[in-house]
C-alpha cells in the first residue's frame, strides 16, 4: 500500500510527504512566476515607446520593485526548494525529508508571506517602490507605509527558506542509503547541499537588515541615517552580503539540474564529477567575499575596490570549470535533443553569456560606465531567466514522467523551447545595447535614442510572457492526457530515481533503503 | 593606441552592422568612447574585454556546436567512455587565470587613475535632491539648481536630457566634484566623461574630470531615488577657459540683479491677489508633482494640503516646513525659491482649494523668519 494517501484539502494542508510538498512548492512558484511576469508586462508596456502612456512613475517603481521581489523570493527560490523536495530523497534513497513537519510549515508560510507582500499593492501609498534592493534611506525615511508589510513578508519567507535549508542539510547528512557516500551523490544533491549552507549563512543577514530598517522607521534608531550617526552605505554592505550569495542560491541548484540532464542525453558520464563538486563549493565560498562589486560607485577606498574587483573576477575560474566540464560531457557522447536537453544546452550557452557580462561588470573602471544601466539588467536577466528558470523548466520536463507517470508531448515541448529561446534573447539581448548607449535602469520614460532597443525588448517580453502560459498548458495536457511514461523514460538517465523506482514514483518510496554499490 | 582604437572601432562597427542588419546605425550598438582620457581608456578596456569574451565564445560554443553535429546519436551511436582528465582540467583552470591576469592589470591601473582626485584646479559641490541637482562652485561665489527642462517634447533628441541651468566647466582643467545628497541616494553620471559617483546623504564622495574638448555632455541620475528618478538629467557644458571667465562674470551680474529684485520684492506691497497669482504659478511648478494640483496629495506618500492642519494652522509651522523641510521627506525650499515665491506659495496653500486661513505671508515675513532661524 505504498500509494495510499489522504484525500481532499487536508491532504495538502497537513501533508508531511516530500512529494506533495514538492508539488505545492512548484505550483506556488509557477503562480508567483505568472504574477511577477504580469508585472513585467506592465513595465514593458510602459517602456514600449518614449513618453508616459499607461502608468505614472510612482506606480512604475512599485512594479519594478514587486516584479523583482516576487521573481526572486516567490518564483525562483521556491521552485528550487520544490525540486529539492521531490528529488533529494529519491536521489539519495531516503523515504522522505528528515524533518517532514517542519517541511510542511516551511511551505505553508509562503502563501501568507506573499499575501502580505501583495496586499501592499492595495494600501494607501501603494506597494514598496524602492527597488527590490530597497536601499536606505529611500526605503526607510522615504518608504511608503506598506514597507512594514514588506518587512514582515521578508521575515516570513526568510524563516521558510532557513527551515527548508536546514531540512536539506539534515536529510543529506543523515538519510543517505547505505553505500551512498557523499562523493557518490548526484550533482543535483551536491549543488543543493551547498546552496543550503549559503541559505543558512545569509538569510539571517537579510532578516537583520530588514529589522534594522524597521527600527530605523519606527523605534528611533539611526543605523542608516547619517543625521543620527549611521550610514546609508552600511545598508548596502549588509544587503549585498546577503544579496551576492543569494544570486548563487538561485543558480547553483540549476547547475545541478543540467549536470543531471546533459549526461543523460549525451549517454555519457558527467565529466569531472569531483571537480564539479569542488567548483561549486569554491563558487559558494567566493560568494562571501565579493559583495561590494555591486557598490563600486558608492565611494569605497580604492584598496577596497581593487580587492572586490579581483575577488569577483576569480569567480570566473570555477564557473569556467563547470562550463568546460559540461562541454566535455557532451564531447564524443551520443547526443539526442529532447526538450530537457534543449533547455539545458540553452542554459549553458546563455548562462555563459551572462557570465561574460559578469566579468565585464566585475572590472571596476568599466563598471563605472555599466553600473545601474540596462547593461546590468541584461546581465542578471541572462543568468536568471535562461539560467535559473530554464534550469527549472528543464528539470520539470526531465522528471515529469517520474513524478506523474505521464509523458509530455515532445513536439509541443520543443515548440515551447524554441519560442522561449527566441523571445528570451529578443527581450534581453537588446538591453545590453540600451545600457551601453547610456540608459539607466528603473526609469519609466526615456530618450528617443533608446527607443528601438526598448521596442524590441517589449515585443520579446510579450512573446516570452505568452510562451510561459503555453508552458502551463503543455504541463496540464501532459498530466491530464499524456502517454504513460516508462520506468526509465530516458535511456541515458542514471540515479536511484530512475533505476530503483517505477513511474510514477509511489507516494511512499524507499521505506527500506536501496543498496548502492 | 589611437590606431588600435580606430581599428577596433572599425571592426566593431562592421560587426555591428552585420549583427543589426538595416535596423540600427552601427554606433548605437556600442558604448560611446566619450571625450576624456579616462573615458577613452575605459572604452579601450571595454573593447578589450569584449573581444576576449568573443574569443572565448568562439572556442567554447564552437566546441559545443561541433559536438552537436558530429556527436549526435545518429552520427555517433556509441558514446565514448571517458569521464575524467586531470590534464585537461588543469589546462582549463590555468588558461582562465591567465586571461584574468591579462584583464586585471589594465583594470587596476585605470582604476587607480580614475580614483585619484588629488590636486584639482577647481572644485564643485554636486548635491542631489528629489529630483534635481544643485551645483555650488567652491572657488567662485556661484550656486544654482539644475532642473529638468520640461518644455521639451518626447520626439526631441534632447527629451529628458536637457536642464534649465547647465553645469559649466572650463576645458583642460582638473575639476573635482564633491558629490553628496540632501535626501536619498542619487548618482551623478556623465557617460562621455566616464564619471559616475553616488550622491549619499550625509557623506561626501569625490570624483573628477578633465575635459579636453568643448561641448555639452549629457547624462542622468543612475540610482533609484523615488518617483521622478527618470527625470533628473545631468548636463555638463565644457567651455574654453576664456568663455568660462565670461560666464562667471555673467553669473555675478545675475546675482546682483537677483539680490536687488529680492530687496525690491520685500519692500513692495503685496496684496492678496498678487500673492495668490504668484503662489499658484510657483505651486504648480514646484509642489504639484507631489502634493497634486488640487492639493490632495498622494495618500500614504505625500500629505494632502487641502484641509490640512499645517496649511490652516499656525503660520510659523507652515513657513518652517516649506523653508527648512522635514525629516520625513519634505524638501527644504528656502534656497530653491526667492523670498517672494516662498511667501506667495505659502499664502496660496493657506487660501486655495477651500483652505480658509485667511492670512497672507509677505516676503518681509519670510525674511524675518529666515533671520530668526
Amino acid at each position: 500500500m505504498s500509494d495510499h494517501h489522504p484525500t481532499g484539502i487536508t491532504r495538502w494542508l497537513y501533508t508531511t510527504n516530500h512529494k506533495d510538498i514538492g508539488s505545492m512548492y512548484l505550483w506556488f512558484s509557477f503562480i508567483m512566476f505568472l504574477v511577477g511576469g504580469a508585472m513585467a508586462m506592465v513595465i514593458r508596456a510602459e517602456l514600449y515607446q518614449p513618453g508616459l502612456q499607461f502608468v505614472d512613475p510612482g506606480f512604475f517603481n512599485q512594479m519594478t520593485t514587486m516584479h523583482g521581489l516576487i521573481m526572486v523570493f516567490g518564483a525562483v527560490m521556491p521552485s528550487m526548494v520544490g525540486l529539492a523536495n521531490w528529488l533529494i530523497p529519491m536521489m539519495i534513497g531516503a523515504p522522505d525529508m528528515a524533518l517532514p513537519r517542519m517541511n510542511n510549515w516551511s511551505f505553508w508560510i509562503l502563501p501568507f508571506a506573499f499575501t502580505l507582500l501583495l496586499s501592499s499593492l492595495f494600501m494607501e501609498g501603494g506597494a514598496p517602490n524602492f527597488g527590490w534592493t530597497f536601499y536606505a534611506p529611500l526605503s526607510t525615511t522615504y518608504g511608503p507605509p506598506s514597507t512594514d508589510f514588506f518587512i514582515l513578508g521578508v521575515h516570513m519567507m526568510g524563516i521558510s527558506s532557513i527551515m527548508g535549508a536546514i531540512n536539506v542539510i539534515v536529510t543529506v547528512f543523515n538519510m543517505r542509503a547505505p553505500g551512498m557516500t557523499l562523493m557518490k551523490m548526484p550533482m543535483f544533491v551536491w549543488t543543493w547541499f551547498i546552496t543550503a549552507f549559503l541559505l543558512i549563512m545569509v538569510m539571517p543577514v537579510l532578516a537583520g537588515v530588514v529589522t534594522m530598517m524597521l527600527t530605523d522607521r519606527h523605534f528611533g534608531t539611526s543605523f542608516f541615517d547619517a543625521a543620527g550617526g549611521g550610514d546609508p552605505v552600511m545598508f548596502q554592505h549588509i544587503f549585498w552580503f546577503f544579496g551576492h550569495p543569494e544570486v548563487y542560491i538561485m543558480i547553483l541548484p540549476a547547475f545541478g539540474v543540467v549536470s543531471e540532464i546533459i549526461p543523460a542525453f549525451s549517454r555519457k558520464k558527467l565529466f569531472g564529477y569531483s571537480s564539479m563538486v569542488y567548483a561549486t563549493a569554491s563558487i559558494a565560498l567566493l560568494s562571501f567575499i565579493v559583495w561590494a562589486h555591486h557598490m563600486f560607485t558608492v565611494g569605497m577606498p580604492v584598496a577596497g575596490e581593487l580587492f572586490f574587483m579581483i575577488a569577483t573576477m576569480l569567480i570566473a575560474v570555477p564557473t569556467g570549470v563547470k562550463v568546460f566540464n559540461w562541454v566535455a560531457t557532451m564531447w564524443q557522447g551520443s547526443l539526442t535533443f529532447e526538450t530537457p536537453m534543449l533547455f539545458s544546452i540553452a542554459f549553458v550557452i546563455l548562462f555563459t553569456i551572462g557570465g561574460f557580462s559578469g566579468v565585464m561588470l566585475a572590472m571596476a573602471p568599466v563598471d563605472f560606465q555599466y553600473h545601474d544601466t540596462y547593461f546590468v539588467v541584461a546581465h542578471f536577466h541572462y543568468v536568471l531567466f535562461p539560467g535559473a528558470i530554464f534550469g527549472t523548466t528543464a528539470a520539470v520536463y526531465y522528471w515529469l514522467p517520474k513524478w506523474t507517470g505521464k509523458m509530455y508531448n515532445e513536439k509541443v515541448g520543443k515548440i515551447h523551447f524554441w519560442l522561449s529561446m527566441i523571445f528570451v534573447n529578443l527581450t534581453f539581448f537588446p538591453m545590453h545595447f540600451s545600457g551601453l548607449a547610456g540608459m539607466p535602469r528603473r526609469i519609466p520614460d526615456y530618450n528617443m535614442m533608446f527607443a528601438d532597443f526598448n521596442m524590441w525588448a517589449s515585443i520579446g517580453a510579450f512573446g516570452l510572457g505568452l510562451t510561459q502560459v503555453f508552458f502551463l498548458v503543455t504541463i496540464i495536457m501532459a498530466i491530464r492526457g499524456g502517454k504513460k511514461a516508462e520506468e526509465k523514460q530516458w535511456d541515458g538517465a542514471t540515479g536511484l530515481e530512475w533505476d530503483a523506482l517505477p513511474s510514477p514514483a509511489p507516494y511512499h518510496t524507499f521505506s527500506t533503503p536501496p543498496k548502492v554499490d | 593606441m589611437a590606431i588600435r582604437r580606430k581599428l577596433i572601432a572599425g571592426i566593431t562597427s562592421l560587426l555591428s552592422v552585420m549583427l543589426s542588419g538595416v535596423v540600427q546605425a552601427a554606433s548605437k550598438l556600442n558604448m560611446r568612447p566619450g571625450v576624456t582620457e579616462t573615458s577613452l581608456e575605459a572604452y579601450d578596456l571595454h573593447m578589450m574585454v569584449i573581444w576576449v569574451m568573443v574569443g572565448i565564445s568562439v572556442v567554447v560554443f564552437g566546441a559545443m556546436f561541433y559536438s552537436f553535429i558530429k556527436h549526435r546519436k545518429s552520427k555517433n551511436p556509441t558514446p565514448a567512455k571517458f569521464s575524467h582528465s586531470t590534464k585537461m582540467e588543469i589546462i582549463w583552470t590555468a588558461i582562465p587565470i591567465l586571461i584574468l591576469i591579462y584583464l586585471t592589470i589594465p583594470s587596476v591601473k585605470l582604476l587607480i587613475k580614475m580614483e585619484d582626485a588629488s590636486n584639482p584646479e577647481m572644485s564643485i559641490q554636486v548635491t542631489g535632491s528629489q529630483w534635481k541637482w544643485h551645483y555650488k562652485y567652491l572657488d567662485q561665489d556661484i550656486e544654482f539648481f539644475s532642473n529638468l527642462d520640461r518644455s521639451i517634447k518626447t520626439d526631441d533628441p534632447l527629451y529628458l536630457l536637457a536642464v534649465d541651468n547647465e553645469l559649466v566647466i572650463p576645458i583642460n582643467t582638473k575639476v573635482r566634484f564633491l558629490v553628496t545628497a540632501e535626501d536619498v541616494i542619487h548618482s551623478w553620471w556623465v557617460p562621455d566623461l566616464a564619471v559616475k559617483k553616488d550622491a549619499i546623504p550625509g557623506f561626501i564622495n569625490e570624483t573628477w574630470t578633465n575635459v579636453p574638448t568643448p561641448g555639452t555632455y549629457r547624462g542622468q541620475c543612475t540610482e533609484l531615488c523615488g518617483k521622478d528618478h527618470g527625470f533628473m538629467p545631468v548636463v555638463v557644458k565644457a567651455v574654453s577657459k576664456a568663455d568660462f571667465k565670461k560666464w562667471v562674470a555673467g553669473k555675478d551680474a545675475e546675482r546682483m540683479v537677483a539680490e536687488k529684485a529680492a530687496a525690491a520684492a520685500a519692500a513692495a506691497s503685496w496684496d492678496m491677489d498678487k500673492l495668490m497669482a504668484l503662489g499658484k504659478e510657483t505651486y504648480d511648478l514646484k509642489c504639484a508633482s507631489c502634493h497634486k494640483v488640487d492639493g490632495t496629495g498622494i495618500a500614504g506618500a505625500f500629505p494632502a494640503l487641502k484641509d490640512s492642519a499645517v496649511a490652516v494652522g499656525p503660520v510659523e509651522t507652515h513657513m518652517s516646513i516649506v523653508v527648512n523641510g522635514t525629516s520625513k521627506g519634505m524638501q527644504a525650499f528656502g534656497k530653491q525659491l526667492t523670498d517672494a515665491e516662498l511667501a506667495a506659495v505659502i499664502t496660496y496653500e493657506r487660501n486655495a482649494w477651500g483652505n480658509n486661513a485667511g492670512d497672507k505671508v509677505t516676503p518681509a515675513d519670510i525674511q524675518a523668519f529666515k533671520a530668526g532661524n
